[in-house]
């Protein structure tokens, strides 16, 4: 079957669905976008979150077919749409104007040197909190809807939030010390 | 496989209908385990996501009216104080990813004896919508589960909502596992307070073969709460009368020894988690934890 939905701004479409496939499948073997990460297939280690319509959640549990015309952000699209939340604009993509003015910026695709970050993003690095790099981007995006929906979390609610991913590097008070971070500086920019 | 994608409830019951095989999917959170794993193929996917009626809740006058696919995450924030005993059930579900997609009426159509919901709604009393083409029934919840992993559904049926009465008194949720987040419970164990009536309902989870309620040691419980004139006169419940209920409750698990813990382990923790949620609550309801009871409030 076909599916059609919004990724990160941009409408996609995927062919030859299979029924039973998960929206992990889909992003990363048939979009191209392996940033959310296929460990345990089972929502058990959240290294596959996404959000579906704003709501973070395991994208292999997610039935390929019921993304159908729904709006879906990974890992890969969370530095544009921390950029336009702090814009206060609800469009997305690459306007006209933007995409005249386009140059290549020397961007390595290996190190990712060069490559925009979100806040978020920035923390992990800045904080130390990624060791194999494997959970990171299910807590990135786990991370950043927590600081969206509360801009002061305490200990606990930066626990809880984060509950559901698994880190087997960290010990995670690395992972704690980037989110206090990244709400650190969210606070200051304000 | 085929997926059915009906845009509204009349056309889920209609492809149900036609495809009784088929496997419901809303949240996905069971369903979708299943295939990754390649332990179910079926022939068809019901999808439900498009079904917009099965993600609202109407709070009446005596009852919620809980759409089956209302997220976990919806009854945290919005029904904890109708539905206090779910509200703390919710919590314990997984994690935030899954309970923004799990809902009750997952939790019932699967009726896994540890679904974390059914001690809750045993608790508080509840009846389950289902319909089907032929029409609509309400299932008693006591009538509801039929064995390991089985309900009362027909093949044509699917679950609309589940009414639930509203608590009219305290009521507490209890849950033994290895963490907080991200457990199937060990064993689970839900009480509520029913001062209207002066009764206490129960639910037990994972000690039998399927969600049970522990019915003698509500009737002694209720007995002696009337024969000592507790309801009227708020004094603490006396610790033999406590301990009697716990070794009841534990007395009407019939658990198995499994991978998460043995047999003889539920019955020993759901007659700690009886006498614990019942001292809880009952303060609560005397208002010696410093919050009086009123209808309605978080016990």
């Amino acid at each position: 079957m076909r599916v059609s939905f919004t990724v990160n701004g941009r409408p996609q479409e995927a062919d030859d669905v299979w029924e039973g496939e998960s929206l992990l499948y889909v992003l990363r073997e048939r979009l191209g976008l392996p940033g959310a990460k296929n460990a345990c297939e089972q929502g058990e280690c959240g290294s596959c979150t996404v959000r579906l319509d704003g709501v973070p959640v395991c994208s292999c549990l997610v039935a390929a077919g019921q993304v159908e015309g729904r709006e879906v952000v990974t890992v890969e699209g969370l530095a544009e749409y921390a950029k336009q939340r702090s814009c206060g604009t609800g469009a997305r993509g690459t306007s006209l104007d933007e995409a005249k003015q386009w140059a290549a910026k020397g961007q390595d695709s290996h190190t990712g040197e060069g490559t925009e970050l979100s806040p978020v993003q920035q923390a992990f690095i800045d904080a130390g909190a990624v060791q194999c790099g494997f959970c990171t981007p299910g807590l990135l995006v786990a991370a950043d809807e927590m600081l969206e929906r509360n801009p002061n979390p305490t200990d606990a609610d930066i626990r809880e939030a984060l509950s559901g991913n698994l880190c087997r590097c960290t010990g995670y008070e690395k992972i704690m010390d980037a989110v206090r971070l990244a709400a650190a500086r969210q606070g200051e920019a304000v | 496989m085929d997926f059915l994608r009906p845009a509204s409830w009349q056309e889920a019951l209609a492809a149900k209908a036609e495809h009784p095989t088929a496997v419901p999917i809303a949240g996905g959170t069971d369903v979708m385990v299943e295939i990754n794993f390649d332990h179910r193929r079926p022939e068809y996917l019901l999808d439900l996501n498009r079904v917009a009626d099965l993600y609202d809740w109407e709070v009446g006058e005596e009852s919620v009216r809980l759409g089956a696919s209302v997220p976990y995450s919806a009854i945290m924030e919005h029904l904890r104080a109708e539905l206090p005993g779910l509200a703390l059930a919710s919590h314990t579900v997984a994690s935030p990813q899954i309970r923004n997609r799990g809902g009750v009426g997952g939790n019932l159509g699967t009726a896994s004896p540890a679904g974390d919901a059914h001690p809750a709604l045993l608790a508080a009393g509840a009846e389950v919508e289902v319909e089907s083409v032929r029409g609509s029934r309400l299932i008693p919840i006591d009538a509801f589960y039929t064995g390991v992993k089985r309900n009362a559904l027909a093949a044509d049926e699917l679950i609309r909502a589940v009414h639930i009465k509203k608590a009219d008194g305290p009521q507490q949720y209890s849950k033994v596992g290895t963490r907080n987040a991200m457990v199937i419970a060990v064993c689970a164990f839900g009480l509520a307070l029913h001062p209207s009536s002066r009764t206490v309902r129960t639910g037990i989870g994972s000690a039998a073969p399927t969600p049970v309620r522990a019915k003698t040691a509500e009737e002694f419980l209720n007995a002696a709460l009337e024969e000592g004139g507790f309801w009227d006169n708020g004094k603490i419940i006396t610790p033999s009368v406590a301990k009697q209920f716990a070794d009841l409750c534990a007395a009407a698990c019939n658990p198995i020894d499994d991978v998460r813990g043995t047999a003889s382990y539920r019955r020993h923790a759901v007659g700690v988690m009886a006498r614990r949620t019942l001292t809880w609550t009952w303060q609560s309801y005397r208002g010696t934890d410093g919050t009086a009871h009123q209808k309605g409030s978080v016990a």
